[in-house]
């Protein structure tokens, strides 16, 4: 058994026509953040769209706990035990927070069993419970998203851009939230904000024009200069 | 909020116009309650027919232009499993007319049901990506079934004959008499309306539509199966429009022209409802099928019979002018 749970390799994808990756290459640690980082544009929601199965490859290969998945339907990618909080929180407006997490139960009573954990994780939802998502602000909207995809028991989780206009004591709520909740499940996320990234994870991948150029321990990264002035532009 | 505040305030200004036009063109309670009523028996049949169009707009991003033909089907299937002589008689077997209407009205739902889903997985699926060919291929297939009945009942139109207990009943009110059929379709598309609006707010695949409506995707990235959803809200939407057109046969008979002329009205009011609201969808309905009966009041002894048929239009330009989303709809 692979010690990563997820492994991308070499993975090409196009949309409308347009090569966006160009064999983008990600392993992620079973129990460990990994983050995705790079320039706007580089890819990264693409590559987490991809492993998705909403934007398929067409080359190269993604596996799942051993499996592969590419070319199966994201419905399917879901239900093998991926959860997914895509950029701009996808939370369904028109629905109410407590709807919001129930459509993502797999299995009935998936709710009741880990809603002490999430009302534990993001106290605000449980006042909010019956109001429509649309209400919410942007923070609460993050967090219900992330709430969401812990419903059912997922094995890695894709996070894409959780700080994203977000307030500092947001992002700080959000930080904390995530390392809590990396000791159940693996995560792969996706941050342009890179002192929330380094204080996150554990590992990193840079995409850079739909490649994945360097990978490795985050703490490697902070020591290499060089490196992040060249992919991040970063001082 | 107060876009929501709005939309109400716009139907109750409509509804009071609608009501006091017809108190104004009525020349007694009794005739008032007969405009009253017709209406609501319009708009329960139009309701019928769009709710399936709404919700299958909203959802999948289709305007299945085939609704209508199944509101024709599902009178024809009716009219045949009622009468004798017909392609499937069942006189003999059920020689009470109530129960046989019973049946005729199941069967129709069937066999709507079962067209429904022979065209959303067998024709509609591969076309989820093209729009225009959806609108080709919905209108396409409803020209085909028009051409099977013409096949299969001829060109004929029919008129019922066979009376049974609601059919033939009346009541009386302000000196007038009302038919009981009338009050028993606009009871059971009120029923209906009930019923569906639960199904959409107090289960879980309601959520889940009401979800689709909103983000297919990430319903699908979910882990559920949109696939599967857009089959059952399409077939439940064709049975809907089916059981329509079988109430509807005892009152309007069964022709090939009985499809379309509801199909317009029945886009008007999804327009005008705002497109994939069911709250909408419901409320146009009702007001549409008044809109219709007053104008039909007004018209007569003038010579402007038309009027009744171009009221849906009039009223959707002027919401329209008013909300360019319709009454209840999204911007998006």
């Amino acid at each position: 058994m692979s010690e990563n749970v997820l492994e991308v390799s070499n993975i090409h994808t196009f949309i409308g026509g347009f090569h966006i990756l160009e064999g983008v290459s990600v392993r992620v640690p079973i129990g460990a953040i990994t983050v995705l980082l790079g320039r706007n544009g580089a890819g990264k929601t693409t590559t987490l769209r991809s492993i998705m199965g909403i934007t398929p490859p067409i080359q190269g290969s993604i596996t799942f706990c051993g499996i592969p998945i590419s070319g199966k339907s994201s419905n399917t990618i879901a239900q093998m035990g991926i959860g997914f909080v895509p950029e701009h929180r996808a939370i369904f407006k028109e629905l109410t927070v407590l709807e919001n997490l129930q459509i993502a139960e797999r299995k009935r009573g998936d709710l009741a069993r880990k809603s002490d954990f999430i009302f534990e994780l993001f106290p605000d939802l449980k006042r909010l419970i019956s109001l429509p998502g649309g209400s919410l602000s942007g923070g609460q909207q993050q967090m219900l998203a992330v709430a969401r995809a812990l419903v059912p028991d997922n094995r890695l989780l894709l996070i894409d851009e959780p700080s994203e206009g977000l307030a500092p004591v947001i992002i700080e709520h959000m930080i904390r939230a995530i390392e809590r909740l990396s000791a159940d499940v693996s995560v792969l996320l996706v941050e342009q904000n890179f002192r929330v990234a380094s204080k996150l994870a554990q590992n990193y991948v840079i995409i850079e024009e739909g490649q994945s150029p360097a990978q490795g321990r985050i703490s490697d990264l902070i020591k290499d200069e060089v490196l992040i002035q060249r992919y991040l532009g970063v001082a | 909020m107060r876009s929501s505040r709005n939309s109400w305030l716009t139907v109750v200004v409509l509804f009071a116009a609608l009501i006091v036009l017809a108190l104004l063109s009525a020349n007694s309670l009794g005739s008032f309650g007969i405009t009253i009523l017709s209406g609501l028996f319009q708009g329960m049949l139009l309701f019928l027919v769009a709710s399936g169009l709404s919700i299958v707009f909203g959802l999948m991003d289709v305007l299945n232009l085939a609704q209508g033909a199944y509101f024709m089907i599902g009178a024809y299937v009716a009219y045949d499993i009622q009468h004798a002589g017909g392609l499937i008689d069942v006189t003999a077997a059920i020689p009470d007319p109530n129960i046989r209407f019973v049946f005729a009205v199941i069967g129709a739902i069937l066999v709507g049901a079962g067209l429904g889903m022979l065209l959303e997985r067998g024709l509609l699926r591969p076309l989820y990506s093209r729009p225009i060919f959806q609108l080709v291929l919905t209108f396409g297939f409803s020209l085909v079934l028009i051409e099977i009945v013409k096949a299969v009942w001829s060109t004929t139109p029919y008129s019922w004959t066979e009376m049974f207990g609601i059919r033939e009943g009346f009541f009386e009110l302000f000196g007038q008499r009302f038919s009981t059929y009338r009050l028993f379709v606009v009871g059971a598309g009120f029923a209906l309306i009930i019923v569906i609006g639960l199904l959409l707010q107090r289960t879980r695949t309601g959520i889940i539509i009401r979800a689709g409506v909103e983000d297919r995707e990430m319903v699908q990235a979910l882990g559920i199966n949109i696939k599967m959803i857009f089959t059952l809200v399409f077939t439940l939407g064709c049975a809907v429009a089916a059981l329509g057109g079988a109430i509807a046969a005892p009152f309007l008979g069964a022709s090939i022209t009985l499809g379309n002329a509801f199909l317009l009205q029945a886009v008007a009011v999804v327009v005008l409802g705002g497109m994939g609201s069911y709250g909408g969808t419901a409320v146009a309905s009702i007001l549409v099928g008044l809109a219709i009966s007053v104008a039909q009041d007004v018209a007569i002894g003038t010579n402007f019979a038309a009027l009744s048929s171009i009221t849906p239009m009039l009223l959707l330009v002027l919401v329209l002018l008013l909300r360019p989303s319709g009454l209840f709809g999204s911007s998006r």
